[in-house]
């Protein structure tokens, strides 16, 4: 097959797929929907697979080319176009690999649920989406795939649409993400004003002539171009990928089913924003102004949100904080300039913590849809599987040597160490700090579930069992590359140069050959990592999490009683959602009922309209009673009348 | 110069309204198909049209002219370019669906549905007139069959909300009249052709500038003259509703285009502040008002004058673009966003009127919290609003992304401040719009009635169909839209920057 069809299929199955699960929902029914959609994304990850060994293989030419003209004028050229490189083909691979893992988990989750049909039309419409977002070639199609995930995202959240809380959560994620896109739109229309193009080539092509210019943004101040649009860009990044302070949805998006927050909001859509950034690498190396707001942004969320994940009770939401905080490392990784490790950890973190959130999906349905961790424990005995796939994604989230994340995250570390730019110090602190955090509550979150006396009532208990095949497959074939995929792709992805085609990076700024001089292969890298302050400090956060929640559970409570300001600090998340409900919403409220009473009603229509209404009315009132009584008639004859003189004059003279 | 395509399009509707006018009211089989069939050769004869179009030029086609009255050199002139024709292409669709929404009209239907036809051939002849005498008629007569459609099939403050409305576009039209009279005084003509070209000092294109933007600032509606809308759309029936917002709001900026800124250009440099000003107030401050609204038809009709807010700032982008950057460059994707975000809020604000009705001629309420849970019920009918909301908030893959974005982009080349409060619409829009899906059609259902609601009919299917295939078609390919636009735009710009003052 023609490379470029392909590439077309890609994409196009899964929307097929969507459109045939969903519009004909009832003709296909059930098993029709779940076939035609796993099939499709079947398909367009083998598809994915063949186009990403041609580009690995090592003698690929980028591809980049137009799919069709969406709007040419005024000199710009609007396209739909692919733009295939190394990045590209990993975020295919990630994409089309994790959507395929949950498509087939699904079908074991959702199974008694009245919408399953329309479930399967969202999660194929989802990896269309997705798909053409990591393809573009341009920042029109980036736009336009970046919201329509925010669209199945919203979708997906409010799936149990009846639940109020889901629908709040929805509304909640999109609005948030609006505020992002808001950014996003910005520097996109200041790529067009500077560079003269949409195009990703054009634009990287134009950015080196535009680094020195300045603009007028605030009354007198001079502001580089580049930084405007690198952070205009970063913000929408910050939407999506969920960093403070716009990352108040990401937990609330928790209310959607368990596979969506696997697929969606941990493994894809809320990377999107760290792929932007480093698809973006020649723009961003520009603006050091932009990197250490980067930086900083990646360490507040990082540190913060991993500490949050500590006191979370539901199983998701610990996933959900740990979310948070793995996305603030891949954005300091960003920051420091090294846009393949954050690839890198996008890759690895897709693979365990996909397996972590479908590892507590299967747990929830065990426990009859409780998803409270104080109401579990000691389930290993009952699903074996289920708990040693928790404790592989487990390890590679704590960075334990060998695994995938100890790869991707230990050279994070290592990269922050060697930035020199403003945020620097706080940024190596919240990374080594981080990992005792996310040592503490994933081990918390492993005993409360798996371990320990169960605290389960009788009834739930009884009916606890291992889940089916369905489920358990994808845990097993996600567990896979959460072990070994890090050992694996480390050397050639990092210092092999696979990611160079894509990712730009001044020499000045690149902390790779400094980190390839200590590097000599997977093995000694992770044997080395055994005796490094990292795997101390990973140590220290499972040996606490141990002592507490295995050995000791009443110092817990006791500890909370103790540092109870801390702890409601940390429970109220900081405080964030009460700001945005008090301050923006209810500020934005009280402006809407402001403007509409005081400004529409009672200034414009009272004041001006009737207020001349009046003043005519109190001089003729008589003309206006006439007025109104031959209101009909009046018209009619108008309207007859023109009818007859215009048209008897066109027969007449035509 | 002789070709009756456009004349036909134009009387046609016309004709077939009138008779319908004076039918047997029994014979409603009959009045409903007679108006199908004539709605539908209606809108083929635009397709022929468009068919027929050369996209190439900017050149007037289809022309037809007769001279009407010698006296004043008055011209029953018609003829449409790359502005003029897609609008028309609009009216034609817009009447086929709401006579076909129609159907469901028990009271007087023949009427009813003649009086559609009339407005429909009104509103295209304004849209061909390329005489401004003309224009003008057509442009006050069709005030009357919209007035009558919201006078009798109204709601119960009918005749309130038609006077309301009346007066005001009235108000504003004898300024245009005073205009144009003036203009005929100094150019001794009414051809737009030679209005468009006689030189006049910016004293008088100022003047003239204002009085034409009283009349279509009043059409579009601009801030602070629009409070005639929401009185309107709530008392109107739902087809009234429809042609109002998708077609009738368009006249607006249509005159604007035709008239305001090629006739006195220099008037318009001089005065542009003042409707982008508006214009970024529509949008921020009505998107605001839009929020506070517990009236479906309200909220819709407040998001109809902040999406308008595009298209004024669209069109006047053109001479702050050239302040700040010293060419042109941009100003034909700022009036193209605007002209395809007409065409856009055609759809939209057409299926978003017509969801409104579906559930009004259920519930017989138009309260948001009136409703709740809605898509338990009517699941297919909630798959169409939510795409139609998700459209209204400018969804990109929609149409109604497809203007915004590119005049954002046109607006940040004029002034950062123009785009960022532009931009403010992605976080307002969508807050109204999903805000209202939110409340009406999630959530647990509500009460017996959304418990006895029953999914889209047939007839109601088409029409949703219809329109969802135009906005999905518009927001996924704009480009044979704007290439037909283009030229059109592109000489408009060329005329616009060259001064007038002799």
């Amino acid at each position: 097959m023609d490379i470029k069809t392909t590439l077309l299929l890609i994409p196009l199955l899964p929307l097929a797929g969507s459109a045939i699960a969903g519009l004909l929902r009832h003709q296909v029914g059930r098993s029709g929907a779940h076939w035609i959609t796993i099939l499709a994304v079947a398909g367009s990850f083998l598809l994915s697979a063949s186009v990403a060994l041609q580009v690995f293989s090592g003698d690929w030419q980028v591809l980049n080319y137009t799919v069709y003209e969406w709007a040419v004028l005024d000199g710009i050229r609007f396209q739909v176009g692919f733009l295939i490189d190394s990045l590209t083909a990993l975020m295919m691979m990630v994409v089309t690999f994790v959507s395929l893992m949950v498509h087939i988990y699904t079908v074991g989750y959702m199974k008694d649920d009245p919408g399953y049909q329309r479930f399967f039309a969202y999660i194929n419409l989802f990896t269309f989406a997705m798909l053409m977002l990591v393809m573009a070639n341009n920042f029109l199609q980036l736009f336009f795939g970046w919201e329509a995930v925010g669209l199945v995202s919203y979708l997906l959240i409010g799936f149990w649409f009846k639940k109020e809380s889901a629908v709040r959560a929805n509304l909640k994620a999109f609005l948030v993400n609006r505020g992002g896109d808001f950014g996003l739109l910005l520097g996109v229309a200041a790529v067009l004003m500077y560079m003269g193009s949409l195009d990703y080539a054009e634009v990287f092509a134009a950015a080196p002539a535009v680094a020195g210019q300045t603009m007028t943004v605030f009354g007198g101040s001079e502001w580089s171009v580049m930084t405007f649009i690198c952070i205009c860009l970063f913000i929408g990044a910050m939407g999506k990928s969920a960093q403070v302070p716009l990352h108040v949805w990401l937990p609330d998006s928790m209310e959607g089913p368990t596979p969506i927050s696997a697929l969606i909001h941990a493994a894809t859509m809320v990377t999107a924003g760290i792929f932007m950034v480093a698809r973006m690498s020649p723009l961003y190396e520009l603006s050091t102004t932009a990197l250490s707001f980067i930086l900083i942004i990646g360490s507040i969320t990082a540190l913060f949100m991993g500490l949050v994940g500590i006191v979370q009770n539901d199983i998701k939401r610990v996933v959900a904080y740990s979310t948070l905080s793995q996305l603030g490392y891949m954005t300091v990784a960003l920051g420091a300039s090294a846009y393949s490790i954050a690839i890198f950890h996008l890759m690895t973190h897709a693979f365990f913590k996909a397996l972590l959130f479908l590892g507590a999906g299967s747990v929830i349905i065990a426990m009859h849809h409780k998803q409270d961790m104080r109401e579990m424990g000691g389930l290993a005995k009952i699903m074996p599987i289920t708990a040693i796939t928790a404790w592989v994604g487990s390890l590679a989230l704590i960075g334990f040597p060998f695994t995938s994340g100890f790869y991707s995250k230990d050279l994070i570390i290592e990269a922050t160490k060697l930035v020199d730019r403003p945020g620097a110090g706080f940024a190596v602190f919240a990374v080594y700090a981080g990992v005792v955090i996310t040592a503490l509550y994933t081990f918390r979150m492993l005993y409360l579930t798996f371990h320990g006396k169960s605290r389960a009532d009788a009834e739930t208990l009884s009916h606890a069992h291992e889940s089916p095949w369905v489920v358990t497959i994808p845990l097993i074939l996600l567990a896979i590359p959460s072990l070994v995929i890090g050992y694996l792709t480390v050397e050639p992805l990092l210092f092999g140069g696979a990611l160079t085609d894509a990712i730009r990076v001044l020499p000045a700024n690149d902390p790779l050959p400094h980190l390839a001089e200590h590097f000599h292969g997977p093995a000694a890298f992770a044997l080395h990592g055994f005796i490094t302050p990292v795997f101390g400090l990973a140590m220290l956060g499972v040996a606490v999490a141990t002592y507490i929640y295995l050995f000791n559970p009443r110092l817990a409570e006791t500890l909370k009683s103790r540092f109870h300001g801390i702890w409601t600090v940390l429970d109220r998340k900081y405080g964030f959602d009460e700001f945005y409900q008090k301050v923006v919403v209810g500020g934005g409220l009280a402006i809407a009922r402001v403007l509409s009473q005081v400004g529409d009603r009672t200034v414009i229509d009272n004041g001006l309209v009737h207020g001349s209404a009046r003043l005519v009315g109190a001089l003729s009132s008589r003309l206006r009673t006439v007025q109104t009584g031959f209101l009909y008639h009046y018209a009619f004859a108008m309207i007859i009348g023109l009818v007859a003189l215009v048209f008897a004059f066109v027969l007449l003279r035509g | 110069m002789e070709n009756s395509l456009l004349s036909l399009i134009v009387w046609l509707p016309v004709l077939a309204g009138g008779a319908l006018l004076f039918l047997d009211p029994a014979r409603v089989g009959l009045a409903r198909s007679f108006a199908l069939l004539t709605a539908l050769l209606a809108f083929a004869l635009t397709l022929v049209a468009v068919a027929g179009f050369d996209a190439g030029t900017s050149a007037m086609q289809f022309e037809q002219k007769v001279v009407w009255i010698a006296a004043f050199d008055i011209h029953y002139h018609l003829g449409v370019d790359g502005l003029s024709l897609p609008l028309i292409a609009l009216t034609a669709l817009t009447t086929l669906l709401v006579v076909i929404a129609g159907f469901g009209i028990e009271d007087r239907p023949g009427q009813y549905l003649g009086a559609f036809l009339i407005l429909s051939g009104l509103m295209s002849g304004m849209f061909a007139a390329l005489d401004a005498m003309l224009f003008y008629v057509f442009f006050e007569a069709m005030l009357v069959p919209m007035f009558l459609i919201i006078g009798i099939w109204g709601g119960p403050n009918r005749i309130f909300a038609t006077i309301k409305f009346f007066l005001f576009t009235f108000f504003g039209s004898v300024f245009m009249l005073v205009a144009l009279i003036w203009l005929y005084l100094e150019s001794g003509s009414f051809a737009v052709a030679d209005l468009h070209a006689a030189p006049l000092s910016l004293n008088a294109q100022i003047w003239v500038f204002l009085a034409f933007l009283i009349a279509f600032a009043v059409k579009v509606p601009m801030w602070p003259v629009h409070t005639w809308l929401p009185d309107a759309h709530v008392e109107a029936p739902t087809g009234g509703s429809v042609v109002l917002a998708a077609v009738m709001l368009k006249i607006g900026g249509y005159g604007l285009v035709r008239y305001s800124l090629p006739i006195a250009p220099d008037g318009a440099a001089a005065l542009d502040w003042l409707v982008i000003g508006l214009s970024l107030v529509a949008i921020v401050y009505i998107g605001f008002v839009a929020l506070a609204q517990t009236d479906m038809k309200k909220l819709i009709a407040y998001s109809s004058i902040s999406h308008m807010g595009f298209v004024t700032l669209g069109l006047f982008l053109v001479f702050a673009i050239v302040r700040n950057t010293g060419v042109t460059d941009g100003a034909v994707l700022g009036m193209s966003g605007a002209m395809v975000q007409m065409i856009s809020h055609g759809f939209i604000s057409g299926a978003m009127f017509l969801a409104v009705g579906v559930l009004y001629d259920r519930v017989h309420s138009r309260e948001i919290s009136a409703y709740g849970g809605v898509a338990n019920t009517m699941p297919w009918f909630a798959m169409f609003a939510v795409f139609f909301f998700m459209a209204n908030s400018g969804l990109p893959g929609t149409s109604g992304f497809v203007g915004e974005f590119m005049v954002i982009l046109a607006a940040f080349k004029a002034n950062v401040w123009f785009a960022v409060a532009a931009a403010m619409t992605l976080i307002l829009g969508a807050s109204y719009s999903l805000w209202l899906v939110k409340r009406v059609f999630y959530g647990e259902v509500a009460n017996d009635n959304v418990a006895s609601l029953s999914d889209l009919n047939a007839r109601e299917w088409t029409v949703m169909v219809v329109l969802a295939l135009f906005t999905l078609g518009l927001g996924l390919w704009p480009y044979p839209l704007i290439e037909m636009m283009e030229p059109s735009v592109a000489h408009l710009v060329d005329h616009v920057t060259t001064s007038k003052i002799p």
